[in-house]
């Protein structure tokens, strides 16, 4: 396939992965620090992240965007609204009076312009319309009125998302699911949980450990992410390495199609081999292909001990040998592995308030935190010391320290989760997200410290146990002379050692159009394909008779869908 | 001159606790247990004391069941040198008993400082330092925020945190000294610490070894929650309220 029909295939792949959103809730700064932030924000209900759909109603048209208005942000994502979409008018918004009632329909300026800024405040959207829905009837009716009238929707949680996937691109209908937070049922034998998509990542924890489990995902958005946009964004997390990602831990899945079919797959079970497993497709898909209105989720047992290390290394040799060794001599009560290099302790500690080095020489270069979860205190701390013990005696780590209480073991996390934060604090960031190979790992922070020099900090941290790196770039102001310094060399970079342009935060608007940095164009096509199918499919029932004519138009707005824009 | 540092084994200050189903105390079956913080900057106080210069040895020390073997272990790992820990098994010991057997180790290990932290905080009792010194009739300086050692005059001048502010007292050693939350900042247990502290000895010894009777003057009768707090209720008018305020609150 010619480059030039691959970059057509990638430009319709963006088109309908506009607009939704949904976004990986990693990396985000601890709830409370991040209400604080955002102090514009009337209602702290829009910051919940929840990936849904909406693409069908960007499918029907095939036209194109009018030039979004974005603050400031990643390369060129100038979109221009698409004409075939419709716009709102009195009648759509008195439809959706009825079915929502009056205070469920907001059209408030400040609630709206809270809905229409992502967290990074790197996009904004012009949506004029608000919706929270409560019932996954509602949020049918919803959709199958916009797919009717051609209008263009966004789904949004906790809009914690860090590529711009939670917010409006132009002015489509925001269907928030902060109202839909009911927990359903919890199996206390199995741990299965079902529950509503819009129920935040914290309020479920906290649920579960009064019955004696866990999320299988923990992540620093917890307070403020929702469980629906975790899921479409297939958020990883921090107990990543132990528990697996989404795909394993999901049982079942509703979801509301773009026409308002509501897809019942909740199921609760471990094992059911009966066709197409079809959750594994939303989960992850951003909502591009179904707005996630209930989960069941596969809940572990909460085990009782837990102990946290920070450790300090000197190369970053050091710290590949030490994951080796941590899953070698600790095996089954390894919880998580995360890994911060010697810039990012400095900006935390000098941005965030309460916050001291468990170390005290500045001298390190990488620091490791290793937590182990397991259920007899006494024998995992035995483990944990004679396995750092060694490692110490086999010079891997300079220096380390053991939590001796939960204080200490929450202040060693603050360290880690408050980077993203502190990054906030200096000005403009430029996150990325990579999946890297473990000798590539550190090579790309490096490599930017080099090309920046002094215009920029470049701190490298993230989930070493899952080879995710977080690069975080920052800058007193968002200024287009550093982006282009930094894209696409990042994404090239990445590419050339076959690592993963988005590692857990998924494309939204800040990646679409760089997909085939780590996807073949024949993947993208198929991609393409399946939407243009589902398209179809969801539009045309199966037994009607269409006449050749017809069947011609209908293949042609389903192509329409991946037509370039240019 | 030795330092001596009571420490206490108790439920983790961030754990949510629960009490038991027959009100009998609190839950702690399955429930993290650390190292009073009080008792953690008291072990602090004495470490710094020993680096510089003042002290030569400190003794930490811990009465309760088997399980405080790990407190010790950390306060070993922190820092101290040598640890005893007092085995009364599982039954409760209050503070009078904690003060009699820690007046009896004292007598053995003659210390020139006593330093223990203020109250723990599973009884908040703000007891147990002041009786140690009553019963040994040593000078006490508790809910300290300053600690000076002076260690040619044999004394300690001691800034206690009081209601109405700061007390300064100079107490002729050997002294008690409680410790208050603004003393320190306890340092955490690093690795080459924790490698020291496996050599380290911790004596085990039991109340009859030291001669002392514990007999508990007190009997817990019943442990219940706090009642919960009710939600507010908004009021729509000014009437509402005063007629609330009158009927209901019976303040007007």
């Amino acid at each position: 396939m010619d480059r030039r029909r691959a970059s057509q295939l990638l430009a319709g792949y963006r088109q309908f992965l506009l607009g939704r959103p949904t976004l990986s809730s990693h990396e985000q700064s601890i709830s409370g620090s991040y209400s604080k932030l955002n102090t514009w924000r009337p209602c702290c209900m829009f910051r919940v992240s929840v990936g849904t759909p909406q693409a069908s109603n960007y499918l029907n048209l095939g036209k194109t965007y009018a030039t979004k208005q974005r603050s400031f942000g990643s390369a060129a994502t100038d979109i221009p609204r698409n004409p075939a979409f419709s716009k709102l008018n009195a009648d759509d918004i008195s439809y959706f009076r009825t079915i929502l009632g009056e205070r469920n329909v907001v059209e408030d300026e400040d609630r709206l312009s809270a809905a229409n800024v992502d967290w990074m405040r790197k996009y904004q959207g012009s949506s004029k319309l608000l919706l929270l829905p409560k019932s996954s009837q509602e949020v049918s009716k919803i959709l199958h009125h916009c797919n009717s009238r051609k209008l263009a929707v966004v789904p949004q949680g906790g809009n914690t998302g860090l590529v711009g996937g939670s917010v409006p691109v132009h002015d489509e209908v925001i269907i928030n699911l902060a109202l839909m937070d009911k927990i359903i049922s919890l199996d206390k034998i199995n741990g299965i949980l079902v529950c509503e998509a819009g129920c935040i990542l914290e309020n479920l924890s906290s649920f579960l450990e009064n019955e004696g489990f866990i999320m299988p995902l923990d992540l620093g958005a917890k307070g403020s992410c929702q469980i629906g946009g975790n899921i479409s964004t297939n958020a990883g997390g921090l107990r990543f390495v132990r528990y697996g990602s989404l795909h394993g831990t999901i049982l079942g899945l509703e979801v509301v199609l773009a026409n308002g079919t509501i897809l019942d797959m909740l199921g609760t079970l471990r094992k059911d081999n009966t066709g197409y497993d079809l959750k594994h497709l939303f989960i992850g898909s951003e909502g591009s292909l179904g707005i996630v209105t209930k989960v069941s989720v596969l809940t572990p047992p909460k085990l009782m001990s837990t102990n946290l290390a920070f450790l300090a290394c000197k190369e970053f040799t050091s710290c590949q040998k030490l994951l080796l060794e941590a899953k070698r001599a600790l095996g089954e009560v390894l919880s998580a592995f995360e890994f911060m290099d010697s810039h990012s302790m400095d900006l935390v500690l000098s941005h965030l308030d309460g916050v001291r080095s468990p170390l005290s020489s500045s001298l390190y270069n990488f620091y490791i935190l290793i937590e182990t979860t397991g259920s007899d205190e006494t024998y995992d701390k035995t483990k944990l010391e004679a396995f750092l013990l060694r490692s110490m005696e086999e010079g891997l780590i300079l220096d380390g320290v053991v939590a001796q209480d939960i204080n200490q073991s929450s202040s060693f996390w603050r360290i880690r989760e408050g980077i993203a934060e502190a990054s906030v604090k200096v000005g403009a960031v430029y996150k990325y997200d990579l999946s890297l190979p473990i000798d590539q790992f550190y090579g790309i922070v490096e490599e930017m410290r080099n090309r920046l020099g002094e215009a920029a900090t470049v701190v490298g941290y993230g989930h070493l146990g899952d080879g995710n790196l977080h690069l975080n770039i920052m800058t007193t102001r968002y200024d287009s002379d550093i982006l282009a310094q930094i894209e696409p060399y990042v994404y090239e970079w990445t590419s050339k050692h076959k690592g993963s342009i988005s590692a857990e935060h998924g494309l939204g608007l800040m990646k679409a159009n760089k997909i085939h940095y780590s996807k073949s164009p024949e993947t993208v096509q198929l991609m393409v394909d399946i939407k243009k199918l589902w398209w179809l499919s969801i539009n045309f029932k199966a037994n009607e008779v269409l006449t050749k004519k017809s069947q011609k138009v209908v293949v042609k707005e389903a192509a329409a869908v991946t037509r370039a824009y240019y | 001159m030795k330092v001596m540092v009571a420490v206490k084994r108790v439920v983790d200050y961030a754990v949510k606790i629960r009490v038991k189903p027959d009100k009998s105390g609190v839950e702690t079956s399955n429930v993290k247990m650390s190292m009073n913080p009080f008792c953690e900057i008291a072990l602090e106080e004495a470490l710094r004391i020993r680096e510089a210069g003042a002290a030569a040895e400190v003794v930490a020390v811990s009465v309760g069941p088997a399980q405080c073997v790990d407190t010790l272990r950390t306060a070993l790992a922190m820092g101290a040198d040598r640890a005893v820990h007092v085995d009364v098994g599982a039954a409760p010991v209050l503070p009078l008993s904690v003060a009699k057997i820690l007046k009896a180790l004292v007598q053995v290990e003659q210390p020139g400082l006593l330093i223990l932290g203020k109250q723990a905080i599973d009884d908040d009792c703000n007891q147990t330092g002041q009786m140690v010194a009553g019963l040994l009739r040593w000078p006490q300086g508790t809910f300290a925020s300053k600690v000076v050692l002076d260690k040619e005059k044999q004394e300690a001048t001691v800034e206690r945190e009081v209601d109405g502010g700061i007390e300064t007292l100079s107490l002729d050693l050997p002294a008690v000294i409680t410790t208050d939350l603004r003393l320190n900042q306890p340092r955490y247990a690093t690795l080459p610490n924790i490698m020291k502290a496996k050599s380290k000895v911790i004596k085990k010894v039991t109340p009859a070894d030291l001669n002392v009777e514990l007999k508990p003057d007190l009997e817990v009768v019943q442990v219940t929650e706090p009642p919960k707090r009710k939600a507010g209720v908004i009021v729509s008018s000014v009437d509402e309220l005063i007629d609330k305020l009158k009927n209901e609150a019976h303040i007007l």
